[in-house]
């Protein structure tokens, strides 16, 4: 504050303004204050989340002698219910089956054609660049009829393997395009060594250019495993047997039933359904990033 | 010695050679890398596109083949007024969130963009609510915007006492829209956030110097050098976020469902409600159509308008 009383003082000369710039009060408020409001904002719903999912349930509907936002006697009911009483396991089976297959599924197409549009250089290969970066604005909500009677004509309809065959729909534009700026930063004199060496195309591609591309297909591989774990519209079409939904969809649809909601077992499955997804994003967010900002770089 | 490797060493490089030659042609190289790629998009993205609209001029329904109807699915969904309703609503809905969207995220980005303490940790922090399954964070909304055990009612009626009664998120009209869209926001800042913060860190230092030595003020170095210089991926960013908000389905699914009364009933979700479990697959499939003109309309206006600098400066095709 002793700053702010003297920065009249200097601003009239004009060029300290520096100085006050950096002032310690003044940064508080202009920074740390509204950074603490976002952070606060952003973070909440998930301190709710997890204080509602290990409350008994006689504090979580009596606001009146409990702080609600505070656990007076904390319980793990609603977790063992939900992995007990529910077929929450097994969803979670699915959506983890389902995620690891379909990135699987779509980081290898989208490794090829990367490569083959970034360092094969052919007629028209920024054409069928553009035309795969088109492909990731079609958003699935106009896709999700047509495909729901496709699925249903091939005989998919309620099997998981309807949600692994359609997911790459999305992940592999987003993949192939984050790969393609990523082998943009291999230098291609690398590969024109090998070529000179006597390699042939193939072994360019799994000796020097994947080794090299590894931390691009680890964030690839990180974004299309959270992209199809938060995928719903699709499972929501596609899946009509309890047993089979992904985690998003059977939460919603199986857990609320009747008039009551059971706040506890609802939060308590969004927690455990956020955390998986939660911890490998955690290892690998440097990655992430890097690899966000980069390729929104591009 | 030299005599036993070298046979050796003609024979390995003969072996492979049919396959490896093969392989070199680069024509059969390029359709095998793109293979599968150009397979699965073609037949579960092209061709759903020229079905669904296909299927948009057709009577449909699960279970029945359709016939052609013309125009008549379009014409019938000009006279509905919950069409009307959804495009209104799809309309505000994007508007109103990107609008909030961008501003509060370039505000936070340029909060972030200043030193700080834990800068790494607080990166992740903020991009926490983009990661987490928007139906999971929906249903903490849900409960946060419950009628009875609203934690932000709780705030202000027992804790603050500016209110005598609970605040009715979404049990009526309006209040509902805006909560859903507060709940979309909510969603949508850390995306742009860090998004921009990329497009500020690559802004050049010396530029704020030079501004700084002519006696600039912080407005004009925001108006004249950070908001020129991150244009371009401002474009970039709102297109997909208006793309995406518009044809946002989970999170309105997820906290109302359409309701109350079909109020805040986007395309998206309309579409689901009569394509789906209402089984007029022709209907749905012409609701998600007339999403299209909306949506290419943006993205025109987001790309020309926002990207027009870049090109006139003509920094590369990329």
């Amino acid at each position: 504050m002793t700053d702010a009383a003297t920065n009249p003082a200097n601003t009239a000369t004009a060029a300290p303004e520096m100085l006050s710039w950096d002032s310690r009060g003044r940064r508080m408020v202009t920074i740390y204050l509204p950074l603490a409001c976002f952070v606060f904002i952003l973070l909440f719903p998930f301190y709710w989340m997890g204080v509602t999912a290990f409350k008994p349930n006689a504090e979580l509907y009596d606001f009146k002698t409990y702080n609600p936002f505070l656990i007076a006697k904390p319980t793990f009911d609603h977790i063992h219910h939900l992995l007990f009483n529910t077929a929450y396991p097994r969803w979670l089976v699915t959506t983890m089956t389902v995620a690891i297959c379909s990135t699987i599924l779509s980081l290898f197409a989208s490794t090829l054609a990367a490569y083959a549009i970034q360092r094969l250089r052919f007629r028209g290969s920024q054409y069928v660049g553009l035309a795969i970066y088109l492909a990731y604005l079609v958003p699935p909500s106009i896709l999700f009829i047509p495909l729901a009677t496709m699925v249903y004509r091939f005989g998919l309809f309620d099997s998981p393997l309807a949600l692994i065959l359609t997911y790459p729909t999305f992940l592999i534009p987003f993949c192939t395009w984050l790969l393609i700026g990523y082998f943009k930063s291999i230098p291609y004199e690398l590969e024109e060594c090998a070529l000179i060496d006597g390699a042939s195309r193939l072994q360019i591609l799994t000796q020097i250019t994947l080794p090299l591309a590894v931390p691009g297909l680890i964030s690839a591989g990180i974004f299309s495993f959270t992209l199809s774990w938060n995928e719903f519209i699709y499972a929501l079409a596609f899946i009509q047997s309890s047993e089979k939904k992904t985690v998003p969809v059977a939460i919603l649809t199986e857990l609320v039933s009747g008039d009551v909601y059971q706040w506890g077992a609802l939060m308590a499955g969004s927690l455990l359904g956020s955390l998986p997804v939660a911890i490998f994003y955690s290892f690998f967010v440097d990655y992430y990033v890097s690899s966000l900002t980069g390729a929104v770089k591009e | 010695m030299s005599a036993s490797t070298h046979p050796r060493w003609v024979r390995e490089k003969r072996d492979p050679s049919w396959l490896a030659r093969l392989l070199d042609w680069k024509p059969l190289l390029v359709v095998a890398c793109l293979a599968p790629a150009v397979g699965l998009l073609l037949v579960f993205l092209t061709y759903p596109l020229g079905l669904g609209i296909w299927l948009a001029f057709t009577d449909t329904t699960i279970g029945r083949a359709g016939v052609w109807v013309g125009l008549e699915n379009f014409e019938y969904l000009l006279e509905d007024r919950l069409w009307w309703n959804a495009v209104f609503y799809s309309v505000f809905y994007t508007g109103v969130a990107t609008l909030l969207k961008f501003g509060l995220g370039l505000w936070l980005a340029l909060l972030l963009n200043h030193h700080l303490p834990f800068k790494s940790i607080l990166r992740a922090i903020i991009l926490l609510p983009w990661i987490v399954p928007t139906v999971l964070s929906a249903i903490a909304f849900w409960w946060i915007y419950d009628p009875q055990f609203s934690i932000i009612s709780y705030v202000f009626v027992d804790m603050l006492g500016w209110r005598t009664t609970n605040i009715d998120f979404i049990g009526s009209a309006w209040p509902a829209r805006w909560s859903l869209i507060a709940a979309n926001v909510w969603r949508g800042i850390p995306f742009v956030a860090i998004s921009l913060l990329a497009g500020l860190q690559t802004i050049s230092p010396s530029l704020y110097e030079a501004a700084l030595l002519d006696g600039s003020t912080g407005w004009q170095r925001f108006r004249y050098i950070t908001f020129p210089m991150l244009l371009p991926i401002l474009a970039i960013v709102m297109t997909f976020s208006i793309i995406f908000t518009f044809t946002d389905f989970q999170l309105v699914y997820a906290i109302t469902r359409g309701g109350p009364v079909n109020s805040t009933q986007l395309l998206a979700t309309l579409a689901f409600q009569r394509g789906i479990p209402g089984g007029q697959l022709g209907e749905g499939a012409a609701i998600a159509v007339s999403m299209i003109p909306f949506l290419v309309a943006a993205t025109l206006f987001s790309y020309f308008a926002l990207a027009r600098r870049k090109w006139q400066q003509g920094e590369g095709n990329d």
